[in-house]
């Protein structure tokens, strides 16, 4: 263990994280994101982001209907070429965790996760007690993926030991169910030095996969925000031979955001994060433009999105 | 100490902004006395594809505004191209080799167009929809709805003319549209976008392309975003070319001989039928 677990140690541990360069963290994203991928490295890059991405809805006016054709494109994303791989999940809220683990079920997604948002998501504004039965809901119902986001007021305010503690409740629930994704909401977190604190202090706390946003917040996934991410899982791994995953959302939604994302995983991380299991992508609207993108490749000729379902 | 020229650079119009070629292209247009006049851009492939998402992302306002509504923007057009008749008058005399006379008459029949297709806006339904007899207790109407988007290439010559003639009636349904400018003489073209920019057409709903025609027909062609073609100002084998590659997706694809019609307008329009109970 790095830390005794103590809140004072942890404070002075994240106190010693070097500052980030903010001017060279822009620098260095802005520069690998002028990367051109082109041709097979495109297709393969193109595959590789549609098993990556969180097929996701979180709205209000969510119906079973609309979360069940989710789950047929997560299964079949484009239903006129069998060669298009699955997504890496469905991310719906906890009262629709049930509807998608069935549905996938029923239809041969067996193996694509359900992802729940949790613990008063997205605001995080509730007490320990409805988080923890927040969560326990949804992994009543199924899910076996956990997005909590933390309590960004506490964070903020310095508290960064309730944020740390609640971060550990809720994946002592996860227990071996489920996997635990921790959302920062980095456009609330502001600078990038509270990014790479809140980076560590989700991993020290037990967090499988650290997550951008919630996708309700702008700005978002940016791309130096998942580069300072990318860093600290790169770091904690050297430290403690933990691979921990990562995962942008909200904002993404072009092919070429996504590439220019695993451009930045590539270069930071390494390989070994290019992996669903490592890394994943939130978005809804993404998914279109990459089978549109993939039909463009395949047939030569631009492609119409009059092709590809309206979810 | 004499003044140092200001020279236009002559770009494109994508999405209500004027961005040069993404590729950094140009070409040499030349005058009818041979001598060089300007080096428009030369669009690539991407231009277009960045004009059609900037089309098919207009099309939704443009298609639902109201008819009155489009058709008080086509008349603003017309208003703005009359402020600026001399600089058209000087493009085309320059390009052309007409008369200063001749040009002239180009352009007021030109803004007369814009004009005339203005007032057509909100009168395609009562000539092209209608009240259907069903055996039923149904009201059942059929109106023409726009397409989508679509793609004109303008005619050679009359070079303003030209390019007005195939432009207005596909957009006064609502469809929004690529102008293909005539390589030969495509400056006039570039003015009317300059003019389109000022005249309260929303952003999109018209996208100016100058280039080679050669290059642009085949990824026009095969595209399937793009609905419709006007092939004014293609030749009889590169029409039969265009149609061959745009038959994956159905493109409507046209060449009209009448000068002002409403077929040009209905052409680029779908049927769209509606069953209504009576009493509810």
């Amino acid at each position: 263990m790095i830390i005794d677990g103590s809140e004072g140690d942890l404070k002075r541990f994240l106190d010693d994280l070097p500052p980030v360069d903010q001017v060279g963290a822009d620098a260095r994203a802005a520069m690998l994101a002028t990367r051109s991928i082109k041709t097979t490295s495109k297709a393969w890059a193109i595959d590789m982001a549609i098993s990556m991405v969180d097929l996701t809805t979180l709205e209000g006016a969510d119906t079973p209907g609309k979360v069940k054709a989710l789950c047929a494109k997560a299964v079949r994303p484009d239903p006129t070429d069998l060669t298009v791989p699955s997504v890496g999940a469905i991310c719906v809220y906890n009262d629709m965790v049930k509807i998608a683990r069935e549905e996938l079920d029923l239809i041969g997604g067996r193996k694509i996760p359900v992802a729940a948002v949790s613990t008063a998501f997205p605001s995080g504004r509730a007490s320990i007690e409805v988080k923890k039965q927040d969560t326990q809901d949804a992994l009543n119902a199924g899910a076996s993926e956990i997005d909590m986001v933390i309590d960004r007021g506490a964070f903020l305010s310095g508290k960064i030991g309730k944020v740390f503690e609640e971060i550990k409740i809720v994946k002592d629930i996860c227990g071996e169910k489920a996997h635990l994704k921790v959302i920062f909401e980095t456009g609330e977190l502001v600078t990038y030095d509270n990014v790479r604190k809140a980076s560590y202090l989700a991993m020290l706390a037990g967090a499988d996969f650290i997550k951008t946003s919630t996708g309700k917040v702008n700005p978002a996934a940016t791309a130096p925000v998942v580069l300072v991410m990318l860093e600290a899982v790169r770091d904690y791994f050297a430290l403690t031979g933990i691979k921990i995953g990562v995962k942008p959302a909200g904002g993404i939604k072009t092919t070429k955001d996504a590439i220019k994302q695993l451009v930045l995983v590539n270069e930071t991380a390494g390989s070994d994060w290019l992996n669903p299991s490592l890394f994943r992508i939130g978005a809804s609207s993404l998914l279109n433009d990459l089978l549109m993108q993939r039909m463009k490749l395949r047939t030569g000729h631009y492609a119409s999105a009059n092709y590809v379902t309206i979810d | 100490m004499s003044r140092i020229d200001v020279n236009k650079t002559y770009k494109l119009f994508i999405g209500g902004a004027f961005p040069r070629s993404e590729s950094g292209r140009v070409y040499e247009v030349k005058g009818a006395n041979k001598k060089f006049i300007a080096n428009p851009a030369m669009a690539s492939r991407k231009d277009l594809r960045e004009s059609v998402v900037a089309a098919k992302s207009a099309f939704h306002g443009w298609a639902n505004a109201t008819a009155f509504n489009r058709g008080q923007v086509l008349y603003r057009i017309a208003e703005i191209m009359q402020g600026r008749s001399e600089q058209f008058v000087e493009e085309i005399c320059a390009l052309e080799g007409v008369s200063n006379k001749a040009a002239k008459s180009q352009v007021e029949e030109t803004i007369d167009t814009w004009v005339w297709y203005s007032g057509w806006c909100d009168k395609l339904s009562a000539i092209s929809g209608s009240l259907n007899q069903v055996s039923g207790p149904f009201y059942n109407f059929t109106t023409p709805e726009p397409l989508g988007v679509v793609a004109v290439f303008a005619e050679n010559k009359p070079s303003l003319l030209g390019a007005v003639r195939t432009l207005a009636p596909v957009i006064s349904s609502g469809n929004t549209a690529i102008l293909i400018a005539s390589e030969k003489y495509p400056l006039p073209a570039i003015t009317l976008s300059e003019v389109l920019a000022t005249s309260d057409l929303p952003s999109g709903v018209v996208n100016v392309l100058t280039g080679k025609i050669s290059e642009l027909a085949s990824w026009i062609a095969s595209h399937m975003e793009i609905d419709g073609v006007d092939v004014a100002g293609l030749s009889k084998s590169e029409e039969e070319e265009l149609k061959l590659h745009g038959a994956d997706n159905l493109k409507r694809v046209f060449r009209f001989t009448n000068r002002n019609h409403p077929e040009r307008i209905l052409s680029f329009m779908e049927q769209k039928t509606v069953w209504h109970p009576i009493g509810i």
